[in-house]
């Protein structure tokens, strides 16, 4: 850890000029929930941490256009506290909670979740369900790229040098619409996803799924986005059949692998069973 | 000895913990704590095998490095004698703990040290240590305890032949020794049976998972006299293994015991104390180690884990008519699992005229077992009680009438050899029995389990310091490391039989120079012990109260009586005196022979076993295999409880990790026999949210043999819950599982197996 730098920028720019000076020798810290731990276990060892909590447009979560706009620096314990959010996208706050221990929470940042690139991250799969975007400043200025995009295998994402995530935005709500975030771990909380699905779906006044997104996390080197299982929900009125159906997409689209978190037998079947009940939940949610 | 009860002052009460402000402030001193002048930061280099032989161990590097003051390998250490010397309930072998403080010839597992460095700063010791150049041929590794007593594994030691068997073996083997308690006659016993019942089952290996590493400051002067400042179960245990293992006087180390963020066991062995001297010794500076949590799974001990098969029979009307177990323990990579515990209390609940258990103790590539509350017990009595319930269950029979028609109680002969005295086995079923808890309604997806758990508890050696202060206040000394709320309980056993304020006594617990010698915090004795020694230093004081109101009224001794605090005339023909107070006779006592005291320095015998019945509902998710606990009740004969909280605290604490062990605890090894999970996220130990509130109910049968019936009640509550557990499962599921952890992966593979 000898020599390591540490900067805490007032700008987007500034930040983005510490972060394209350092070549890829830097680390971008916001809740730090993540960083500070791998740092201390010598994990990684940059030569530049670049704090963003003193740049304005990471804070915040404000009601743009319909949808939310969630800043880089607001922590999961922000998230819960912001009482239209919760109504609008229930899935993606209680994503973000999932994320260590209410001590964690008054610190980890969705941002964060999504840029450490951890395939079981429990913030992400709600949000892809969801089609958030994400606003990207970099050294050619401010781009928008799907958060899908963002991670690209384990521990890495396909974020440029210079770059990185100012917020999160989530788009406008229909009528009749929600979702729900489930994940498995072998105990309450203080884990890590051995799997996790988010479901986002929209109803209409009748009760019939319009429009569904399943994504699954923890049981691929990236999370899956389950195109049958959201086949399954359009056009039904998620009832037992078309859940067995989600169940049976979502285990069939697992591609897990044995470790010592789950091995691939029960991640799969409960791949499914999450899938299911997650489509349920969201259901009853968009109905309320 | 059968007394009356009688009310109390202080015993039974909730009084303030006396190290509570501390703890809570920060102010109290761990064994990372302490910063001395000078001091250096010391580092260990571990082996990354699970088995080699070392060739060449190249220190020049680090030792030219910077800042580097002390290198040390095993050859800084002198060869110790095979001898064994007590350890808790143990035998520890001092040629086995040296190799695995430092190893000599060979590593025997990943994780072992091979080298230690001391620098002026942690991140220079630590670069220091990836300088050291260690050649290995590596080995062959065992993990697994079956696969170790195959003919064709990999053999750890070449000079270890199976003990205990007859003729000697003419082959070297990984199983250390063979273990057998037998009573009455099995045969005949399972002829007389109805029903029959014999299961495997498999445990795994369990870490005590103390908050606080492992944490030493140690500091050798130039005359050779050495201070050693640390977090253990034992500073005298500590002073008893550096002396042993160094070739140092005992009277030359003062061990200074550091507060202590858990043990459970775990702390009743050395590993960084001898190190951190050998660097002291060479650098002539203090060296302060402290483990990484990695380091501290890596490298310290768990309990075993095991394979069983037990075997039960029982007549249609309830009789248990014999109980058969063979037991394969995993040892670590030495000798010294806790079979042979694990054996005597197999069977020791319930009153069987035809037992045998048959255990073996097997070295494989992994960390070196050391005591873990109740030592091998909640292995082979989780065991029985699974087969228990499932022989209930045959019979028609409600699984806690079973357990009382064949609990053991007064005068049973036990199959490992004690005859009963006043126990309350039968008196915890009751109680079990009796709670709204065995009676409300379960839903879908429910069940309840029951299971009993035995644990002998012991006493042993201890001394404690009365001093009476010259304003009335009385400073209490001894040297019993405080992991269970120890201080509390002396204080307040020191205030009862003086008769005064409880918050007139303050406790401590002292350095190895300061008191006489202790046995190690373990074996549930120290209440029971030290306690014993508090009372007995407590009367000897009085009796010198006692003999200095004489002096003052000039009467005989035998005129003068003890009764709440004060000294009084025995009768009215002694004389009219005013009584003394203690405080008053403290302000005299320059006049009446100088300084009050009371000292005892005992062997205290006749520790009472202990018996305790848990209750424990789950829901078992029957698409995922996630069981939750969803109410749990640990009853307990815990004698007479001192001071209630913390003795309800010892049932909640045993509770939760017991049902830790059921649920999610294991070592997780690759195929090169590394551990994949040296940490708290993987290593699963339960968070709060896990458990419910875990009701404790005290039941008091008090031990004859102590002045106020204490028991040792530390160890009992881990053995019930991995048998309550796994029947509540079984019960809610209508599978009977015979292997640990019952992880959502394995609850769901058996769920699929059923159908």
């Amino acid at each position: 850890m000898s020599g390591m730098r540490y900067e805490a920028p007032g700008s987007v720019d500034e930040a983005v000029a510490l972060l394209a000076d350092a070549n890829g020798a830097a680390r971008v810290l916001a809740g730090g929930t993540d960083l500070l731990v791998q740092l201390r276990a010598g994990m990684i060892s940059p030569d530049v941490v670049v704090n963003i909590k003193d740049i304005s447009e990471t804070h915040g979560i404000t009601a743009e256009g319909g949808g939310f706009r969630i800043g880089a620096s607001v922590s999961g314990a922000e998230m819960g506290e912001n009482a239209a959010l919760v109504a609008a996208w229930p899935g993606v706050v209680e994503g973000a909670e999932l994320i260590g221990s209410t001590q964690v929470q008054g610190r980890a940042t969705m941002t964060g979740n999504l840029c450490n690139a951890s395939p079981a991250a429990d913030g992400v799969p709600a949000l892809i369900a969801g089609g958030a975007t994400c606003t990207i400043a970099g050294p050619n200025g401010t781009r928008e790229a799907p958060v899908g995009d963002i991670p690209t295998g384990p521990g890495k994402t396909s974020l440029g040098n210079g770059e990185f995530i100012v917020a999160i935005n989530l788009p406008a709500r229909p009528a009749n619409a929600s979702d729900a975030y489930l994940r498995m771990i072998p105990r309450t909380e203080m884990d890590i996803a051995i799997v996790g699905a988010g479901v986002n779906l929209v109803l209409d006044d009748d009760g019939t799924c319009t429009a569904a997104s399943v994504v699954l996390g923890a049981v691929g080197p990236k999370t899956i986005t389950v195109a049958d299982a959201a086949a399954a929900l359009v056009g039904s009125k998620v009832d037992d059949a078309a859940l067995e159906a989600v169940k049976a997409a979502a285990s069939a689209a697992a591609t897990p692998i044995d470790d010592k978190r789950g091995t691939v037998a029960y991640r799969t079947k409960v791949a499914g069973v999450l899938a299911a009940r997650a489509a349920a939940i969201a259901a009853t949610r968009a109905r309320s | 000895m059968n007394e009356q009860p009688k009310q109390f002052k202080w015993v039974g009460t909730r009084t303030i913990r006396p190290d509570g402000v501390d703890k809570v402030t920060g102010r109290a001193m761990y064994g990372a704590d302490l910063t001395l002048p000078g001091m250096l930061e010391g580092k260990v280099v571990r082996s990354p095998h699970a088995h080699a032989k070392i060739i060449s161990i190249d220190t020049s590097k680090a030792a030219a490095m910077d800042g580097v003051k002390a290198v040390v390998t095993a050859a800084d250490m002198p060869l110790a004698d095979p001898t064994p010397v007590a350890s808790g309930e143990a035998m520890i072998n001092l040629r086995d703990l040296s190799d695995n403080v430092i190893a000599r010839e060979k590593v025997l597992y990943e994780g072992q040290t091979v080298a230690a460095v001391a620098a002026t700063s942690a991140d220079i010791a630590e670069r220091a240590a990836a300088l050291i150049e260690v050649e290995y041929e590596v080995l062959p590794h065992v993990i697994d305890v079956l696969e170790a007593m195959k003919d064709d594994a990999p053999v750890l030691h070449d000079y270890m032949f199976t003990g205990g068997i007859k003729p000697k073996p003419e082959k070297a083997s990984n199983v250390a020794n063979r273990v057998e308690f037998s009573l009455g006659d099995i045969e005949a016993g399972f002829a007389a049976a109805d029903v029959v019942i014999e299961k495997n089952f498999t445990t795994e290996p369990v870490h005590q998972g103390y908050i606080e590493p492992h944490a030493v400051v140690a500091d050798m002067g130039p005359d050779g006299k050495v201070d050693v400042f640390c977090s253990s179960q034992g500073h005298f245990m500590v002073r008893a293994f550096v002396a042993g293992l160094l070739k140092i006087d005992m009277s030359k180390i003062k061990v200074t015991a550091a507060e202590i963020g858990g043990g459970f066991g775990g702390k009743t062995t050395v590993y960084l104390e001898p190190l951190a001297v050998m660097l002291s010794r060479k650098a002539g500076r203090p060296v302060r180690m402290v483990m990484s949590r990695d380091e501290v799974f890596r490298a310290s001990g768990p309990t075993s884990g095991a394979a069983l098969t037990i075997k039960m029979g029982a007549t249609k009307d309830g009789r248990i008519t014999a109980g058969d177990a063979t037991l394969y323990f995993q040892a670590g990579a030495w000798p010294g699992s806790p079979v042979g515990p694990a054996a005597m209390t197999a069977f020791a609940p319930y009153d069987l005229e035809n037992v045998k258990v048959v255990g073996f103790d097997v070295v494989s590539n992994r960390q070196k077992v050391v005591a873990y509350r109740a030592p091998g017990a909640p292995i082979s009595e989780y065991g029985v009680e699974s087969i228990m319930d499932e022989l209930a269950s045959e019979l028609g029979i409600d699984p806690l009438e079973f357990r009382a028609m064949n609990g053991a109680k007064e005068g049973t002969q036990a199959a490992y050899g004690v005859k009963f005295g006043t126990i309350g086995m039968q008196e915890t079923i009751a109680a079990a029995q009796a709670t709204e808890h065995y009676k409300i309604p379960l839903g879908p997806n429910q069940g309840r389990g029951v299971a009993t758990g035995f644990w002998f508890n012991i006493g042993g050696e201890s001394c404690a310091g009365i001093r009476i202060n010259e304003d009335g206040s009385v400073s209490l000394t001894e040297g019993s490391p405080d992991i269970g709320g120890s201080r509390a309980s002396m204080a307040i056993m020191a205030a009862e039989t003086l008769g005064i304020d409880v918050n007139k006594v303050k406790p401590s617990v002292v350095d190895t120079d300061a008191t006489g010698y202790a046995f190690v915090t373990g074996g549930s004795r120290v209440t029971f012990a030290t306690g014993m020694a508090v009372v007995d230093a407590s009367k000897a004081a009085i009796d010198e109260m006692r003999a200095r109101a004489a002096m003052i009224w000039d009467v005989d001794v035998d005129g003068v009586v003890w009764e709440d605090g004060h000294a009084k005339p025995a009768s009215t023909n002694v004389g009219d005196f005013e009584p003394m107070s203690l405080a008053e006779l403290a302000k005299v006592a320059n006049k009446t022979g100088g300084p009050i005291s009371g000292h005892a320095d005992i062997n205290a015998k006749g520790a009472g076993p202990g018996f305790g019945t848990h209750i424990c509902d789950v829901e078992v998710d029957p698409d995922t295999g996630f069981v939750t606990v969803l109410r749990y009740t640990a009853i307990q004969d815990v004698g007479r409880a001192i001071h209630p909280s913390y003795v309800e605290g010892q049932l909640q604490g045993g509770a939760a990790q017991g049902i830790g062990w059921a649920l999610n605890e294991e070592y997780i090894y690759d195929a090169d026999g590394k551990l994949e999970n040296p940490g708290f996220l993987d290593y699963r130990v339960p968070v709060a949210s896990d458990l419910p509130m875990i009701d404790a109910i005290l039941v008091e049968v008090p031990n004859p043999t102590h002045p106020f019936g204490v028991r040792g009640v530390g160890e009992v509550p881990i053995i019930p819950p991995l048998a309550a557990v796994n029947n509540a499962v079984a019960a809610a599921t209508g599978v009977r599982f015979n292997a640990l952890p019952l992880s959502p992966p394995a609850i769901l593979a058996g769920l699929a197996d059923k159908e």
